[in-house]
């Protein structure tokens, strides 16, 4: 009786959702949007702003001196599609597989349902509020966006020119989502096999909204307090290129905090936890690797020389991590892992991100060796030392080599690579060209790492105990023994 | 009539197969096992965990055969799966009260 109580009132709950959502929609829409300037036709401009317009659209420049409005370009939008749905890969089944195949059998499920399971709530938040909030400006706010994209309100194929002129924004719309998917699912790694499934969905509808939409803008929105390349009044001119802080730090301390106040596995320590199936998680790596070229090189926003360096820089630091991480394992324990490899290059990777549009192919070898070294250590010692819980090392790999990345990046930038870190229009209005011509930039750098660390800890602190008082953090001791796969899912991972 | 169980290295079980059709024996049942004796396990490690395995694979092999059959059987056996490193494994000789064919409701001898 109580059971069919709750599924009608989860019914109800459900349909007055979509209700409201249905509501808001249409008075939104309602709405007048602001008159546009009417800037000249192609073919009527002069013959010399015609010549600029379409060198700036080949090689992803500024066209706002010809006065003709920028238009989608196909080869710069092509890239963007193919970098959204490689990024998409990442996920689905990239980290699936990764996280999947590092868990007993009894809990591969568990990893599969944690990413599509945020992948859904994830794209449902992004559509209503979570773009609005990351790359709107009304509020003119360092700290969030705006309301004017709620619901994604007039967002179709013309580019929006404060992120990029030749790619149209729906497409950018949902390269953005894609980094919203994944950045909350990599957390799950470090509370693997004993956090219930609501509460993680509860979890991560929470940390979107408190850590990862003020977070995002702040360090790629057009107003934000650390966007160094892009905001001209960016108070801290920092510079993250493709999520060191945003994607990796975020969810690489959240992990830590949201793990220790989790607590250990049932059994941890006394009994053996060996991966179920490394087969699964090279396969998983393999498909992270690939699809973090859409990643770091698609963040350049269009088909352009600094997509191409860090489609360069991606590649080589994250080759000499995933092979000065065996090497160590070689020299200080006698075998090179298969696991080590899998670590070495997600860490390669992971540290890579904020750097590889800013740095030459000599910084990205320093990244390769200091990726493949740092994270080792915090995993096989620093984890050891202090005794926590990470199961598959979300801190260890995301948390330290998200910050090792944020901070170097500040040490081995270069503009030679990329022209826009001493734009007249913006690194030299904050800051940003001085602080890398006086080679100070560091600075900026553990500021904006300072803030995201705050503010990952503080945001999953409240989030935490939010959720444990509402709906509870951890399955039954006999259910995780169980595991969560049937407990959860109602189903098995393998039946033979 | 006697039952022969031989615990065997797995990738020996073809060879010792093999030998045992020679001698005109013609079914046996073969199951994978772990355990140990004196060949102890291993060590694991993943990542910073490490992990002894103490249970190693083996094969189990199970032949029942007429009395007059058994010492040859046992000497195909010890003599094809001997590597002469530890873990070879060990065979056990029981005896067996009779066998019944369920197809044909032959018994004894002629059964196995």
């Amino acid at each position: 009786m109580k059971k069919k109580t709750t599924s009608v009132l989860r019914l109800l709950a459900a349909v007055a959702s979509l209700a409201i959502l249905g509501a808001v929609t249409s008075t939104l829409h309602a709405e007048d949007a602001a008159p546009a300037p009417t800037p000249i036709a192609f073919a009527d401009a002069p013959l010399k702003a015609q010549t600029a317009y379409l060198q700036a659209a080949l090689t992803n420049g500024d066209p706002t001196a010809t006065n003709i409005a920028p238009v989608a370009i196909a080869g710069h939008t092509a890239w963007m599609m193919v970098s959204a749905a490689l990024v998409l890969l990442m996920t689905l089944p990239g980290l699936a597989l990764f996280y999947g195949g590092l868990v007993r059998s009894k809990n591969v499920l568990s990893m599969l349902a944690m990413c599509l399971g945020i992948t859904g709530l994830v794209t449902i938040i992004w559509w209503a509020v979570g773009y609005s909030l990351v790359f709107g400006t009304n509020f003119a706010s360092p700290f969030i966006g705006g309301t004017e994209f709620f619901f994604l309100k007039g967002i179709d194929s013309a580019p929006n020119t404060s992120y990029a002129y030749w790619i149209p924004q729906n497409v950018f719309c949902i390269f953005q989502l894609t980094f919203a998917i994944i950045t909350p699912a990599l957390i799950f790694g470090a509370t693997a096999e004993r956090l219930k499934f609501t509460a993680l969905m509860a979890f991560v509808g929470l940390w979107m909204f408190l850590v990862y939409f003020p977070l995002a803008h702040m360090v790629w929105g057009a107003t934000g307090l650390m966007n160094g390349v892009w905001n001209a009044d960016a108070k801290i001119p920092a510079i993250d290129f493709a999520g060191g802080t945003v994607v990796h730090m975020s969810s690489g301390w959240s992990a830590l905090i949201l793990c220790l106040l989790l607590g250990k596995r049932v059994g941890h320590g006394k009994e053996p936890m060996p991966p179920h199936s490394l087969v699964l998680t090279m396969i998983g790596t393999g498909l992270l690797w690939v699809g973090w070229y859409g990643f770091n090189a698609g963040s350049a926003l269009a088909a352009d020389s600094i997509a191409a360096n860090a489609f360069l820089t991606t590649t080589i630091a994250t080759a000499i991590a995933a092979f000065v991480w065996p090497l160590l394992e070689f020299i200080l324990k006698g075998k090179p892992s298969v696991l080590g490899m899998c670590s070495g290059a997600v860490a390669g990777l992971v540290v890579i991100t904020p750097a590889c549009g800013f740095v030459d192919s000599t910084g990205a070898a320093i990244i390769g060796v200091v990726a493949g070294v740092v994270p080792y250590f915090a995993v096989t010692v620093l984890k050891g030392i202090f005794k926590y819980d990470d199961a598959l090392d979300t801190f260890g790999i995301h948390g330290v080599g998200g910050t090792l990345g944020a901070l170097i990046t500040g040490v081995l930038v270069n503009p030679a690579v990329n022209g826009n870190l001493v734009s007249d229009a913006y690194a030299a209005k904050n800051g940003l060209k001085a602080a890398i011509e006086s080679h100070s930039l560091l600075v900026a750098q553990a500021k904006a790492a300072g803030i995201t660390i705050a503010l990952a800890v503080i945001g999953t602190i409240i989030i935490t105990f939010i959720v444990k008082l509402v709906i509870g953090l951890r399955p039954s001791v006999e259910a995780e023994h169980q595991g969560l796969d049937i407990t959860d899912h109602g189903e098995e991972g393998y039946n033979h | 009539m006697k039952k022969i169980e031989a615990i065997i290295k797995p990738f020996k079980l073809e060879e010792v197969k093999d030998a045992l059709s020679e001698l005109g024996i013609e079914g046996m049942t073969v199951t994978e096992v772990k355990g140990f004796g004196r060949q102890k396990g291993h060590t694991e490690i993943y990542r910073g965990s490490e992990y002894t395995v103490d249970f190693l694979p083996k094969i189990k092999l199970e032949i029942v055969v007429a009395d007059g059959a058994v010492e040859g059987a046992v000497g195909a056996i010890v003599k094809t799966a001997k590597t002469g490193k530890i873990g070879d494994g060990k065979v056990f000789v029981l005896p067996v009260e009779n066998a019944i064919r369920i197809r044909t409701d032959e018994t004894g001898d002629k059964a196995v």
